[in-house]
């Protein structure tokens, strides 16, 4: 119990600096928009395995702060289905530059992160807005 | 549930006083204890025991009375207008409690009857919140108070005012052997000392009532904070002497009239506002009343400045034209003033912290930026707990109350507006109305991304629940866990109930108990109660969803149910990637699933009308009206919602 008031305790003085107010994280909202790429920035990827990167985005905890459809939320930007471009995205994952935490090689390998990609760029895009009574 | 698993001895005393049965041991030890005198003869605990003509004996207490010092206790506490306590039962407060119930007719207060001293607490803090003022809480002696430590700490970090009644037996002799020495203490509120505002153990019931009204008092002035008053158990119990009866009153309760902040600060403060080119104001815990949220939006249109909102109370309307709580990092690294209204953390706001491959900070704000300091809570501050976070380097420091201190930087904002001044703000007024539209429809379309999803996107998790409530003369009253705060950014929220804040402390365990609490507080306004429950949250004391259907406390429960502690995932993930050892394991001692929880069947136990688990989000509107239904019938309900982490 202590331990577990402790993390709780820290991580809220961790997330005032990227939850500045009651509403989007700031830090989340400034990275969505860079977030996403056009189609035509993605054709030097790799294929990878869009199946296989679908489990590894659960496994590697992506989903944690991206959702398991890594639409985004208040831990981290929304990922798909207009991913970073492939270089941009494999520099990031190893070093990044704002919270997340980093994943080398030893931890993810980079046919993984193929495979990760390549799901991102399976999601499909979410239904029009407009057509959703509730979000009108 | 009885606490005492030994003799009591109060009791047995009292027993033997009223029936005249022979002072003998029914268990081991206790005539011996009772008299210096040996018990004359000791029978078997089944034998019949023939009475004695002579007893009570001299050395036996008699304490039978029609007027006990807890009726007078409880006079007091009507006197002050508490309209309810929360309590789990305890034989140290087992005077007040009969008085309460029987002298008291258990009305003003009425007494609450929950299943855990963290939900008594907790309730009592989120009704505080709605109600603007405090209802009393019970704890039992040491072991009580135990339990309800860390709700205190929320409430006094979330500077509410509560007022705890403690149970305890000063006198060492009338103590009954075994428990009750254990849940006595020399000094009952040390053990909470370092996060409550002020604490007395009254030695008489005149000195009770004293004490008590300037608890109240206290508590009640900014910043509030809980307050503890200790009461003796012979002062429950024993009979009102005939030598205190005549200096038995109530004095006068006169509330102090709020700190408000210097008068040249507030001038040079509306100067710089004024004057300034993007001021922005940030407020946390500002609106203690409607009337702080009032002020605010009128010093927010008189300026045309952006608000942003942090969410400690409901301080600003969400879908004010001037609510940039969505825009917070932009508009500080763009400010050249910032003015911090009740801020927990003004450094966490003007300032950004890296928690990565090394701990880093660096100002969010460009040099030269004036910041601007009005809270309470630089009048009262406390070493041992580390709450008040790091040291802000402002320019003004106003140790006042916000919402006291609103209406004279209006007056002197005013003053200080030239006409030229008012048209360039009308200009930069329309600049943000045209950037806050467009941030509520790019909103909009972000809800929209995984909108089908199994389990459940937050954002329609919260669309969902607001398309059944927001016809209704809503309330949320609480929103464990983290939803992303699309409620937040969907909803519109106009009035000052319709939000309370947080735990403050960020103690886990608030969400549920605070929930009732604030529903409680709303029920005879016929307001719906409303609360999003995070799964971790519930599982901390759940008894209170028995004190709901117990007490016909309508709400209506969303259960947030992503099967995890994620933030604590999240950390442990960090430091599996930091140490190279990767994230597969992250899960052991962070997840709730193995079995997963089933939180319909487990509230249905406890009499609260459930539905779920869903994970299909096309179910999910037509169990939430059928779940508003109950609600509206005066009565708690609960969907359990599989949803996404965040």
């Amino acid at each position: 119990m202590m331990k577990k008031q402790f993390l709780l305790t820290f991580a809220v003085a961790w997330t005032s600096a990227v939850v500045l107010a009651w509403g989007i994280p700031i830090a989340v909202a400034a990275q969505q928009a860079s977030a996403q790429q056009a189609p035509a920035q993605q054709q030097n990827a790799p294929a990878g395995n869009a199946a296989n990167g679908r489990k590894l985005f659960v496994s590697f905890g992506c989903y944690q702060c991206h959702g398991y459809e890594a639409q985004g939320g208040a831990a981290g930007p929304r990922l798909a289905p207009r991913p970073i471009a492939y270089a941009q995205f494999m520099k990031y994952v190893r070093h990044p530059t704002a919270e997340m935490p980093p994943f080398t090689e030893k931890i993810v390998k980079d046919s993984e992160l193929t495979d990760i990609h390549a799901f991102l760029r399976a999601q499909p895009a979410p239904p029009d807005v407009d057509k959703i009574p509730l979000l009108k | 549930m009885a606490k005492n698993g030994s003799v009591d001895r109060r009791d047995f005393l009292k027993s033997a006083a009223v029936t005249g049965a022979a002072l003998v041991g029914g268990a081991a030890g206790v005539g011996a204890q009772a008299t210096p005198q040996a018990p004359a003869a000791v029978a078997p605990a089944s034998a019949p025991v023939a009475p004695r003509e002579n007893d009570p004996s001299p050395e036996v207490d008699i304490v039978t009375t029609d007027r006990p010092g807890g009726d007078f206790m409880v006079d007091v506490l009507k006197a002050l207008n508490l309209e309810y306590v929360a309590a789990n039962p305890g034989s140290s407060f087992r005077g007040i409690h009969e008085s309460i119930i029987n002298y008291g007719n258990n009305t003003a207060p009425e007494f609450i009857t929950c299943c855990h001293e963290e939900s008594s607490v907790a309730m009592s803090h989120a009704y505080a919140k709605v109600e603007g003022k405090p209802m009393a809480v019970l704890v039992h002696g040491t072991v009580g108070l135990q339990h309800a430590a860390m709700a205190i700490y929320n409430a006094y970090c979330d500077r509410v005012p509560l007022i705890v009644l403690a149970g305890n037996t000063l006198d060492a002799t009338m103590r009954r052997p075994g428990v009750e020495w254990a849940h006595s203490v020399q000094d009952a509120a040390a053990m909470v000392r370092d996060y409550i505002k002020w604490d007395d153990l009254p030695w008489s019931l005149p000195h009770f009532a004293e004490s008590t009204v300037r608890a109240y008092k206290i508590a009640m002035t900014p910043p509030m904070m809980p307050v503890m008053i200790v009461l003796d158990g012979g002062l429950q119990e024993d009979p009102i002497s005939e030598e205190v009866k005549p200096r038995l009153r109530i004095p006068k309760l006169t509330l102090t009239a709020p700190p408000q902040g210097d008068s040249g600060a507030v001038a040079e403060a509306a100067r710089l506002l004024v004057n300034a080119q993007n001021p922005v104001i940030v407020a946390d815990r500002v609106a203690r009343t409607p009337a702080g949220m009032t002020r605010l939006v009128e010093l927010a249109e008189l300026l045309q400045a952006p608000v942003i909102d942090q969410g400690g109370r409901m301080n600003f309307p969400s879908q004010h034209s001037l609510n940039m709580s969505n825009g917070g990092r932009a508009l500080l690294a763009n400010a050249d003033v910032v003015v911090g209204l009740e801020l927990t953390d003004f450094w966490g706001t003007v300032d950004s912290f890296r928690d990565s491959l090394i701990r880093s900070s660096r100002p969010l704000t460009k040099p030269g930026t004036k910041l601007i300091s009005i809270s309470a809570g630089d009048l009262y501050m406390k070493g041992n707990y580390q709450d008040f976070q790091r040291y802000p380097e402002v320019d003004i420091a106003m140790a006042a109350d916000s919402e006291a201190t609103l209406p004279s930087l209006i007056e002197a904002v005013k003053r200080a507006l030239t006409a030229d001044r008012k048209t360039a703000l009308e200009a930069r007024g329309k600049r943000y109305a045209e950037q806050r539209a467009n941030a509520l429809d790019r909103t909009r379309a972000d809800a929209a991304y995984a909108w089908d999803a199994s389990p459940i996107s937050t954002a329609r998790l919260t669309a969902e629940l607001y398309n059944v409530i927001r016809n209704e003369d809503w309330s949320l009253v609480s929103a464990s866990g983290n939803t992303s705060n699309w409620e937040r950014r969907l909803w519109k929220f106009d009035k000052h109930y319709q939000w309370i804040g947080g735990s403050g402390g960020a103690g886990v365990g608030y969400g549920a108990p605070a929930a009732v609490g604030g529903a409680l507080a709303n029920k005879k306004h016929g307001r719906l109660s409303v609360t999003i429950q995070g799964d971790g949250d519930f599982m901390y004391a759940p008894g209170v969803w028995w004190t709901a259907a117990h007490h016909k406390i309508p709400l209506l429960a969303v259960m947030h149910n992503n099967r995890a502690y994620h933030q604590e995932v999240m950390h442990v993930q960090r430091m599996g990637n930091r140490h190279n050892r990767g994230v597969t394991r992250a899960h052991i001692g962070t997840t709730l699933e193995d079995p997963f929880i089933n939180y319909a069947q487990i509230v249905k136990g406890m009499g609260v009308y459930s539905e779920g688990p869903i994970s299909n989000p096309n179910e999910l509107g037509a169990a939430l009206k059928r779940a508003l239904d109950v609600v509206k019938k005066g009565e708690p309900a609960l969907v359990d919602v599989v949803t996404q982490p965040r």
